[in-house]
């Protein structure tokens, strides 16, 4: 019979950032999103003063001074190295892995005995906490929405000690009566209002729908979740990740930005950006669509909010083409007058730059361009990124205006020989 | 997803067999290539628990560790009696050497310069992991 766990870090970025400072055990402690912009990891602690989840930095800024919640920006090599760290853990446990988030990985448990999953899970939790010191928590079930479920059960019934199994099911029973439906995995706001709607109010009500006219209702997808909540496998674990079908790169500036030469360094930035995210994976696009708007939050203010899309002759991954067409297509939606509070670049649709069809009018300079990238992404993978870089992205004033901003920042401590975690021998 | 992992030393390259050219007679050598040095493999047994720290202060010269080093800590091993460990004391963390008596913990300093080191009966003492190895790059090797 198949089988899956689902394990999480437990407020995974604020637990990694305790690993490395014992002063934060026990204080609340919460980790923003990047532009320090809102609350995307909260501790217990935190949670208890009523910090939500998404909550915007500046709307909590008062409370946290005045509770002494620990505040940091997002630390992306320091978690995405301790992530790398549990999936290698986990991969000790389990044949196979699916990662499926930074910090949530599913596990193939068919081949342990059903009696022995338990057990199994709270070694492995106790090994990935001694290992990398973070806590963790493990659902197990017969399918991968039921061990997402159960996961959340471990996650919020202290007793369970972190660990949750509803293959059993008569186990099962009580507990999908407990649980209110917008818990289960893949049904977003939409389809909890039409689950609501047919009546619906635990798990248990959703698993007992007739599965065909929830496929009119909420297509294919709605069906399989019945399916799935019943203990019936319809998903597998996905190994190897699919590949890419779009790419984007967009931020909110640290400020607002009511100029266009600092919009076009932005725009420039991120340009730059796409083009070395394409060719990390190999993948070309034959257009780019440029967005800009203004900030809801500032609410005195008029608003404003524009697309365009350019198209290339040709399917290309060149950091100048891409520049080039980015640059325009800002320019073209570019009016003054409003304070910008995010620009963005946006691709679909990518493809193959060596199966991709030539241009017969326009056709690129595939060979110098891909020389000048080989050159330019070689130089950027040994010495840092952005040790090379267009000089339209701009030196120096400006871009203290739209750069992502983090501010309270800890060290790398694990990726960086100058940021290792000093210990005291004194 | 990037994958992080820390590097300690230099990861060797393969040496390059001298059959792979193309003239002349095989070296006699060839059957004896080893795969060089790889001072992961010295420092590192298991690298999803290792982590290097720095160190702060001349409290452990009697056990090899320097102001400045940088010492492999493996969080998975059990302490012995005798080992240098990374210790949280009530929230306070440093290295200490570790030994047991009746069964309690008992830490204490490498430098006899260094007065006893005392922890109350009520102390909370946690080992974040073990000082397996050392690194001391006299001269830093620039790349």
């Amino acid at each position: 019979m198949r089988s899956f766990a689902l394990i999480d870090g437990n407020s995974f970025y604020c637990s990694c950032e305790r690993v490395f400072d014992p002063s934060l055990k026990r204080r609340p402690v919460i980790v923003l999103s990047n532009n320090d912009g809102c609350a995307v990891a909260r501790t217990a602690e935190a949670k208890a003063l009523g910090i939500k989840m998404g909550a915007p930095y500046f709307k909590i800024r008062d409370l946290c001074r005045r509770e002494g919640v620990v505040v940091f920006s997002s630390n992306y090599a320091l978690y995405g190295d301790m992530s790398a760290r549990m999936n290698t853990v986990y991969s000790q446990f389990a044949p196979d892995i699916e990662v499926y988030s930074i910090d949530e990985s599913f596990l193939d448990m068919a081949d342990v005995r059903p009696d022995r999953r338990e057990e199994l899970a709270r070694d492995l939790r106790a090994t990935v906490s001694r290992w990398t010191g973070v806590p963790t928590c493990v659902g197990i079930g017969p399918s991968k929405t039921l061990a997402k479920l159960a996961n959340h059960i471990a996650k919020t019934n202290a007793e369970l000690g972190g660990v949750c199994d509803l293959t059993d099911p008569a186990k099962r029973e009580p507990w999908l009566h407990r649980v209110t439906l917008d818990e289960v995995w893949g049904i977003g706001p939409a389809g909890q209002a039409k689950l609501a709607a047919l009546g619906c109010r635990t798990v248990a009500d959703v698993r007992d729908l007739d599965p065909r006219p929830v496929r009119k209702a909420m297509t294919v997808v709605g069906e399989r979740i019945i399916h799935e909540l019943r203990g019936t496998p319809c998903l597998d674990l996905e190994a190897v990740a699919p590949t890419r079908k779009g790419c984007a790169v967009t931020r909110c500036f640290s400020g607002r930005v009511d100029d266009l030469d600092t919009m076009l360094e932005a725009v420039a930035a991120h340009a730059t950006r796409l083009g070395e995210k394409l060719r990390h994976h190999d993948l070309a696009t034959d257009h780019v669509s440029v967005f800009m708007h203004t900030s809801e939050h500032d609410e005195d203010g008029p608003q404003r909010s524009a697309a365009f899309t350019v198209d290339l002759p040709e399917a290309s991954n060149d950091t100048t083409v891409l520049l080039k067409a980015a640059r325009w297509g800002a320019r073209r939606i570019w009016r003054g007058g409003f304070r910008y509070s995010k620009v963005g670049l946006v691709t679909t649709d990518l493809v193959d730059p060596a199966r991709s069809q030539r241009a017969l009018i326009g056709a690129l300079d595939r060979e110098r361009g891909d020389k000048l990238m080989a050159a330019l992404d070689a130089c950027n993978g040994r010495y840092g990124r952005g040790t090379l870089f267009p000089a339209s992205v701009g030196l120096g004033r400006e871009r203290a205006r739209w750069a992502t901003k983090f501010e309270m920042r800890s060290p790398r401590y694990t990726t960086r020989l100058d940021e290792l975690p000093k210990i005291r021998a004194a | 997803m990037h994958i992080h992992a820390i590097i300690v030393g230099v990861r060797a390259p393969l040496p390059v067999l001298a059959r792979a050219v193309k003239a002349g007679f095989p070296s006699p050598a060839d059957d004896y290539v080893d795969r060089g040095i790889d001072l992961n493999e010295l420092l590192i047994a298991n690298r999803p628990a290792t982590f290097l720290v720095k160190v702060d202060g001349d409290s452990m010269v009697q056990k090899g560790l320097c102001d400045g080093d940088l010492a492999v800590v493996d969080r998975s091993l059990d302490p012995r009696e005798g080992d240098v460990v990374v210790v949280d004391v009530d929230g306070e963390r440093s290295f200490k050497v570790w030994s047991t008596v009746a069964g309690r913990p008992k830490l204490s300093f490498a430098n006899l310069r260094y007065p006893a080191f005392e922890t109350s009966a009520f102390a909370e003492i946690e080992v974040w992991g073990v000082v397996c190895g050392s690194v001391n790059p006299r001269r830093r090797a620039i790349r």
